[in-house]
């Protein structure tokens, strides 16, 4: 024990003296918080819609100004004609075109259904497919105004929303906990796979392995440091987020934690093994991403894991990194307690008594 | 002379894939002598002493440090030798009295016991100054002599040096083999790797390897009679092949 905390000291020690260390545990978080928290949002805003108007009717011109009111677009009524509003498209002026036919008035009044017509740069096709449904909802909308209005009933099915758990649809909330998982996965990788490396690198390795230090006790002096600061990230992130965004904690932090003490040791497993399969820091960094990338957009942050193909959802049933982000989003957001998040913390317990003996096997095997 | 034997090594071998690092090695060193073992690059001096630290299983063989067996007792053998590696391995961004204290705590050697012998160490080094200097800061001789002070702060009755000298300059090589010979006084037994010639001489036995093989072993006056040499430089370059061109 007093080996173990000898390594602890002294990888504290040169942890504190390495001066991209500090800003890397607490600028990193900082900074990501501030622009990603914000900036990956699956929502749009200030959609450039071009609207050509030939009906110019109080109709056409009344779901005009629904658009132009909408927070969500901005409108222009400056194309005559289709090759106008393809030419504004084509510029990248606007992002769709609206088209309200000679007739559109005429034909709702007589309840033939009316046409419109909706272009879309459809490049980027999840923006595509919003904007249609954002373009889609106000039109719907004012049809049902119509309707109330007039006080014949139009047979028409009525869709009420209620936003469960995030009810102010609000974005960091959703994104923050995840961005919180990802900066301890960063942490925990990176910093444990790199630092046991370098001391391959260094060649200071072979002076610790002369000594009689039983592979076991190193190993934990490696570990244990990261594992606190990764903890210690958690909570200062913790911090930022809630001072930034005020996102909800509905759930028990004392669960949280508990939570991301496993998954620490699932994650510095891995960084171990990272570190066993590489000499240098560069190979150490490169491999540490590969998995990386792969767990971080499969882990359903950005996309929701429903939507892959079936493969990639089996894949996703070894990637730590989906439970864990699903677990702080259910504690975080749902106030989600032990009863409702047993079954990832059998998994987490599984993934980590496997991994860590695995890694420490791999480890002794090297040597 | 009935000598205490304290490394006895019987038919070594190492091999990786094909390249045979060390071919069927037979030696034996005394205990409290200075055993130099030379060779040329590659010739496998160091092969061969990852070996008897344990830091490298054999292919085949036997070897015996003070009575353990190299393929059961790598624990116990690692509580009685000091080690000190031809790269220099301390850590440059913890300070000379922060890398004493780990490696001197890592042997068990703590506390008051700690403080006492770290307080002698740094007056007979004459490191007063740069005791709480980052190593990294400090010059290389000063840190090889520091290296050496460390492989040697548990005791260790045996201690391995696998080219300790290498780079640096002749009045610190001279200081540095004054360390040496006052450790041998003292009773320990010293096994060190070498490509200086002249450093062969302070050698109480050398052997001197070739392609994976002991090419002679003895004395240094005795090496230089047989082969008719003036000095340890000659005995070299007549015992020795050169290096083939496949390698």
């Amino acid at each position: 024990m007093k080996t173990i905390l000898i390594f602890i000291q002294k990888e504290f020690l040169q942890i504190f003296r390495n001066r991209a260390m500090l800003p890397m545990i607490f600028v990193m978080p900082l900074i990501q918080l501030l622009i990603l928290g914000s900036a990956a949002t699956f929502e749009l805003r200030n959609i450039k819609m071009e609207i050509l108007d030939q009906d110019l009717s109080p109709a056409s011109r009344e779901l005009t100004a629904r658009f132009q009111h909408s927070p969500f677009f901005i409108v222009s009524n400056n194309a005559n004609d289709i090759a106008d509003c393809e030419f504004a498209l084509d510029k990248g002026w606007a992002d769709c075109y609206l088209v309200l036919p000679e007739g559109f008035e005429r034909d709702l009044v007589n309840r033939q259904g009316a046409e419109i017509q909706l272009v879309l740069n459809s490049i980027n096709a999840s923006a595509a497919a919003l904007i249609n449904a954002y373009s889609t909802a106000i039109a719907t909308e004012y049809v049902q105004s119509l309707s109330d209005g007039s006080g014949q009933s139009i047979p028409m099915i009525e869709s009420t929303y209620s936003y469960y758990f995030n009810p102010e649809m609000n974005y960091p909330s959703f994104m923050v906990p995840g961005i919180l998982a990802l900066l301890i996965t960063m942490i925990g990788l990176f910093l444990s796979s790199m630092n046991i490396v370098r001391e391959k690198e260094i060649g200071t390795i072979e002076q610790i392995n002369i000594t009689p230090v039983k592979k076991y006790q190193f190993i934990a002096g490696k570990l244990i440091p990261f594992w606190i600061i990764a903890q210690v990230e958690l909570a200062f992130g913790l911090v930022i987020a809630w001072l930034l965004y005020r996102i909800p904690m509905e759930g028990s932090l004392l669960l949280l934690f508990s939570f991301t003490a496993i998954y620490l040791i699932v994650v510095l497993s891995m960084g171990l093994l990272v570190s066993t399969i590489n000499r240098t820091q560069q190979q150490a960094m490169f491999v540490a991403w590969f998995f990386m990338v792969l767990f971080i957009i499969l882990s359903g942050l950005f996309t929701p894991v429903d939507s892959m193909p079936g493969w990639a959802q089996k894949i996703n049933i070894i990637n730590p990194i989906k439970y864990f982000i699903e677990f702080i989003r259910m504690v975080l957001l749902k106030g989600s307690g032990f009863a409702e998040t047993k079954h990832l913390f059998a998994i987490m317990g599984a993934f980590a008594g496997i991994l860590l003996p695995l890694a420490m096997w791999q480890y002794r095997k090297r040597e | 002379m009935d000598k205490e034997r304290i490394i006895i090594v019987k038919d070594l071998v190492k091999r990786f894939g094909d390249f045979t690092a060390n071919d069927h090695l037979n030696f034996e060193v005394y205990k409290g002598e200075i055993f130099g073992f030379l060779g040329a690059n590659g010739a496998g001096k160091t092969t061969a002493m990852k070996i008897l630290c344990g830091l490298s299983k054999p292919t085949s063989g036997e070897a015996n440090i003070a009575g353990l067996d190299i393929y059961k007792d790598t624990h116990n053998i690692r509580k009685i030798i000091g080690y000190m590696s031809q790269r220099f391995s301390l850590y440059e961004d913890l300070t000379v009295y922060e890398n004493i204290r780990f490696f001197a705590g890592i042997y068990g050697i703590r506390g008051k016991e700690f403080k006492k012998k770290v307080q002698k160490l740094i007056e007979k080094l004459n490191i007063q100054n740069v005791a709480h200097t980052l190593v990294g800061a400090i010059p290389l001789g000063w840190k090889q002599k520091l290296a050496f002070s460390i492989a040697m702060f548990h005791e260790p009755p045996i201690v391995f040096l696998d080219e300790p000298t290498s780079g640096v300059d002749p009045h610190t090589r001279r200081q540095f083999w004054e360390m040496i010979y006052q450790a041998a006084e003292e009773g320990v037994t010293v096994f060190v790797t070498t490509h200086y010639m002249d450093e062969a001489e302070y050698c109480d036995r050398v052997s001197i390897m070739d392609h994976g093989k002991i090419a002679a072993l003895d004395t240094p006056a005795k090496l230089r009679e047989t082969a008719g040499a003036v000095n340890m430089n000659d005995v070299f370059l007549k015992l020795v092949r050169p290096q083939k061109a496949e390698l």
